[in-house]
């Protein structure tokens, strides 16, 4: 047995468990997205559901990260692995709740034909989910490039947000009927874009491991 | 009048920041070897003043060695050839002309386990004023009281000062060791591994009173104990089979070293 075997094996298993924690949480904002343009009541109300799961997740990484700081006193790389940890999977956990407050929205708005910026909110979906799924496997691999580039993406995002907001302002001119849905959607693109954010906040957590001193991607 | 104290109070803050620039002892390409073996090699160290300098690194590494290099009790062992220069204080100590007596007498030293001399606390504390050539008696209670208050145990042994150093615990008998350095009002403290035989609780007990210390000494101190290192030093030096590997502020070291090996060592991947 190596000198650090067992620290290793459990800085390793709660790694694993980010990386689970990671994959539900953009999933369960993909089923969000999909339920909403699909008007899928039922698929909504599994995603609030499912929530708790990655709740409980995120509170077991905390609390197995905690013990190992208390217990195994890591310095260095070790350090910033576990507080890295901690803090990637509180932006993971937030977007859960992305996805669950999406979905609350896709049960007020119901049945009721969803307006055209939905388009652009896909986009910004297809985008922000990209942008997560690679900067999970950029921390995987500790891919600083990568990591990068994903940043880089934040700026479509942005910019579709500030369009789709456009256009549901000018859509409350011609639908004042729809104001509730177009409410409804503004949220849902703000959503979208915070978890784009979160994606970027993750890709500098991923500087900050592998280079130990902090960056600001958002410049 | 406001602006103007704010103002002040920025400067003060900013002169606080500025890095220490006097060095106490500075290694220049110093080479030991005990016989055959190359015990220290190019070690190149700048220890400034009225800080904490940690030593680590595991064991057969040198680290001892370079501690008992800088008051040149490494010559007591006989084969001992060395190369190089220390420079305490500007002055290199292996000049043909520098007295050990001297250097010893500007630098205490405080090893692994207490070792206090079969003597009453007051005279373990007394002894080296007294070897100096003080002999009077309202002087010496003096250097005593001021001693043993340097050393954060005057309270705890005022009223048993004629008791024997031995009656006291491990961790007391090792303030009164840092007191009998104290006493004879050295420059520097030298302390080997001073805590491996202690208590937790008297192990912090040396641990903050190193803090206080370094307001008016400059302190070197050896350790097995990394986070001992982290917790009191200013700057890390990490040894490693008689290199210095990396040399950083203990900050740096202990969040970001540059160098694998320190990382592998600190982290317990080796050692």
């Amino acid at each position: 047995m190596s000198v650090r075997e067992k620290f290793d094996y459990e800085l390793q298993s709660a790694q694993e468990q980010l990386i689970t924690l990671s994959n539900m949480a953009v999933d369960a904002l993909t089923k969000a997205v999909n339920a909403l343009t699909d008007h899928d009541i039922d698929a909504a109300l599994e995603v609030i559901e499912d929530d708790k799961e990655i709740n409980q997740l995120e509170e077991e990484i905390n609390d197995k990260v905690i013990l190992l700081i208390a217990k195994q006193s890591p310095v260095a790389t070790d350090l910033r692995r576990l507080i890295v940890i901690i803090k990637v999977a509180t932006d993971m956990e937030r977007v859960g709740d992305y996805a669950v407050n999406i979905a609350k929205e896709t049960i007020r708005i119901g049945k009721e034909e969803l307006l055209s910026p939905i388009h652009e909110i896909k986009q910004m979906h297809a985008l922000a989910t990209a942008m997560l799924r690679q900067v999970i496997e950029a921390f995987v691999e500790e891919d600083i490039v990568k990591a990068k580039e994903i940043a880089e993406l934040d700026d479509q995002v942005d910019n579709l947000y500030g369009v789709v907001i456009n256009k549901l302002m000018k859509s409350g001119a011609e639908h004042p009927d729809k104001l509730s849905q177009i409410t409804q959607l503004a949220f849902i693109c703000r959503y979208m874009e915070r978890s784009a954010d979160h994606a970027t906040n993750i890709a500098e957590q991923l500087f900050y491991l592998v280079r130990g001193s902090h960056y600001d991607l958002n410049k | 009048m406001t602006t103007v104290s704010i103002a002040k109070a920025k400067k003060g803050s900013n002169l606080n920041k500025v890095e220490n620039t006097n060095s106490v002892y500075l290694t220049k390409q110093l080479n030991l070897w005990y016989g055959e073996k190359h015990a220290l090699k190019n070690i190149d160290l700048d220890i400034k003043e009225n800080e904490v300098t940690a030593i680590i690194g595991p064991s057969g590494c040198g680290k001892s060695t370079y501690i008992k290099t800088l008051n040149r009790m490494v010559e007591l062992v006989p084969s001992v050839k060395t190369s190089g220069e220390i420079l305490y204080r500007d002055r290199n100590i292996f000049d043909a002309d520098y007295s050990v007596e001297e250097l010893r007498t500007r630098v205490g030293m405080v090893f692994q386990k207490p070792n206090p001399f079969p003597k009453s606390i007051y005279d373990n504390i007394a002894y080296g004023p007294r070897i100096h050539g003080i002999k009077n008696k309202k002087i010496l209670d003096e250097i005593v009281e001021k001693s043993l208050r340097g050393a954060a145990i005057w309270d705890e042994v005022k009223d048993r000062l004629t008791e024997n150093a031995y009656s006291i615990s491990g961790g007391q008998q090792q303030r009164i060791c840092i007191a009998r350095a104290l006493a004879i009002e050295p420059d520097v403290i030298l302390m080997d591994e001073p805590t491996s035989a202690l208590d937790p609780i008297s192990t912090l007990k040396i641990e903050e009173l190193v803090q206080e210390l370094k307001q008016d000494y400059s302190i070197i101190i050896v350790t097995h104990n990394m986070q001992q290192a982290a917790r009191i030093s200013d700057k890390t030096a990490f040894f490693l089979n008689g290199e210095v590997i990396e040399y950083d502020q203990t900050d740096a070291i202990f969040s970001n070293p540059s160098d694998k090996r320190t990382e592998d060592y600190i982290s317990g991947r080796f050692g």
